[in-house]
């Protein structure tokens, strides 16, 4: 059996060996066999990429069940997760009112939040980037004054937001987008740093104007890096939203688990973190997807 | 009659670090329009820099370059330029490659339609009207080299200039294109400008063959007239006596009197 599918596994088309030796019928067999054989190796790929985690997430689990089923433990076991948390589990999208809604909902929240200030980020970042890769007195004014922006934690610009805008939500947007903008600023000037001498020939000869060469030959060049920060910048904004959140309060993720803690809800916690989790993995995913799309004709040749 | 390009007692210099070395020296010379002039010397000569003098690329030290008697100072479409690697941009397919060149030169003055058709006719004019919807990455480097030239071409320059345009390609790619920018400067008359390493590439394309000395302070050694006439033929030509007295004397100043010393560095 292993022989055979493997033999068809190299041409699934219908002229295998076998189909243009024989009659039709042996055709005809082939293309169910085929068939089978894409099933077998979407199941091969699935116990391959799905399999060991999942693995691995039982077992995870399973210590934790023994570590803290013991008299005396701090955290609560998982199986005391689902009990008293079932209901934030099973139903995600509930409503019952301005303090009481879904998980969801709440990362719903956080998320738009992270829209809007990592969306300003992407955009000043690109510009601020072209910028110092551009122009080398830009970098040699600007760099140095990044390189140690950057370092600064996200939450040590709450206070001065907060301050400045007087007001939760524009604050938490603000650090959201101090936090991310680095990244985008840093990688799209390295990009723009490494296009081609060719390509800015080719637009001198063109004369292409400042604008010009922006949109037709410096973003498109650097979209691999940019697309790097980007993916970088995502991650941490969705790392600062969470914290700013615990402290400017609202209805945010990161506030309903300040909100937990301080009304001893230990599981509810254990649930949002996972609901954190897997909202950052799939942003960058997201990202990482978007950016293989554009930059697709952009490899070197 | 005044020159079409003329090149005026041009001095190239580069700084770097305080210290200065003389790449040109004192080169002056005239081309006339629809003439194919080829640039020969050794690497490190500074037959690049010239090309790049006359495309505007970077700036003379000294003297001029003037074209139909005015000064280039800057790079622009009237001096149109096939680079050594082609240069497409990946991110383009090749119809938008050449489309970025149109759509830049003649906006204003062709329309949507128009425009269209003189990417297309430039395409055809290389053979490459097949390929339009691929991108760079999927053809091979010979035709990249014909859509660099159709792009080249499309900006109807009143000069084209290609920097060793086939360098970077197999020798049989190498014939066929030779053959094709014969064809097209017969057909189109367009002043054209080489610059090569190849003695062959020089005689069979050139009415002309600047040969360069060595750096630093490179000058123009001499200037050869290739009087063949066209159409060229380069199975008939490979037992023509010009041809063999001109390859000749392009490989005595080449070996003899100039030779490349490696170690002069």
């Amino acid at each position: 059996m292993t022989a055979t599918a493997r033999k068809s596994d190299q041409a699934t088309t219908p002229e295998t060996p076998a189909a243009s030796e024989k009659s039709a019928t042996v055709v005809m067999m082939v293309q169910p066999s085929a068939r089978k054989l894409n099933i077998r190796r979407a199941a091969t790929a699935v116990c391959r990429n799905v399999l060991p985690p999942l693995v691995v997430l039982i077992a995870l689990l399973a210590i934790w069940q023994i570590a803290c089923s013991g008299a005396g433990a701090t955290l609560p076991p998982p199986s005391q997760v689902w009990i008293d948390s079932y209901d934030l589990i099973a139903h995600p999208f509930f409503d019952f009112g301005p303090q009481d809604i879904g998980l969801a909902w709440r990362v719903l929240i956080s998320l738009q939040r992270v829209a809007i200030g990592f969306g300003l980020a992407a955009v000043v970042g690109v510009f601020l980037g072209a910028l110092v890769g551009q122009s080398v007195w830009a970098m040699r004014g600007l760099d140095p004054i990044f390189q140690i922006l950057r370092t600064v934690p996200p939450l040590a610009w709450l206070p001065l937001s907060l301050a400045a805008f007087q007001n939760s939500n524009p604050s938490a947007i603000f650090v959201i987008f101090i936090t991310s903008i680095w990244p985008v600023i840093i990688n799209t000037a390295v990009g723009v740093r490494n296009i081609p001498d060719d390509y800015r020939n080719i637009a001198r000869v063109l004369r292409l104007n400042q604008l010009e060469f922006f949109i037709r030959i410096m973003v498109p060049a650097a979209a691999p890096y940019i697309f790097t920060g980007l993916r970088i910048g995502i991650g941490l904004s969705w790392l600062a939203i969470v914290a700013a959140e615990m402290l400017t309060g609202g209805v945010g993720i990161g506030f309903f688990i300040w909100d937990a803690w301080n009304s001893s809800r230990l599981t509810d916690i254990i649930v949002a973190l996972a609901y954190i989790g897997v909202t950052g993995f799939v942003l960058d995913k997201l990202v990482g997807l978007l950016g293989s799309i554009v930059t697709r004709g952009t490899a070197r040749n | 009659m005044s020159a079409y390009l003329k090149i005026d007692h041009v001095d190239k210099n580069f700084e770097r670090a305080g210290t200065t070395t003389e790449v040109l020296k004192d080169i002056s010379l005239t081309i006339d329009k629809g003439e194919f002039v080829s640039i020969i010397g050794h690497s490190g000569c500074g037959k690049s820099t010239l090309l790049n003098l006359i495309a505007g690329l970077t700036r003379v030290s000294a003297g001029a370059v003037l074209l139909e008697n005015v000064e280039v100072n800057a790079p622009g479409p009237e001096r149109a330029v096939v680079f050594q690697n082609h240069s497409l941009l990946p991110w383009l397919t090749v119809y938008e490659n050449v489309n970025l060149a149109v759509s830049k030169v003649f906006s204003g003055r062709k329309t949507r339609a128009e425009k269209h058709d003189w990417v297309m006719r430039n395409l055809d004019l290389v053979q490459m009207g097949h390929a339009k919807e691929k991108r760079p990455s999927e053809i091979s480097g010979g035709m990249k080299q014909r859509v660099g030239i159709a792009r080249a071409l499309a900006m109807e320059p009143k000069i084209l200039l290609l920097d060793e345009p086939f360098g970077a390609l197999d020798a049989l790619t190498r014939a066929h294109l030779q053959d094709a920018v014969m064809e097209i400067h017969s057909r189109l008359g367009n002043t054209m400008i080489m610059i090569t390493h190849d003695v062959d590439e020089a005689v069979l394309l050139s009415d002309r063959i600047v040969m360069m000395t060595n750096g630093p302070a490179a000058r123009i050694g001499e200037v050869l007239d290739v009087p063949i006439p066209r159409v060229r033929d380069r199975i008939a030509l490979a037992a023509d006596r010009t041809y063999l007295k001109s390859r000749e004397a392009v490989l005595k100043f080449l070996y003899e009197r100039h030779r490349f010393v490696e170690a002069a560095e």
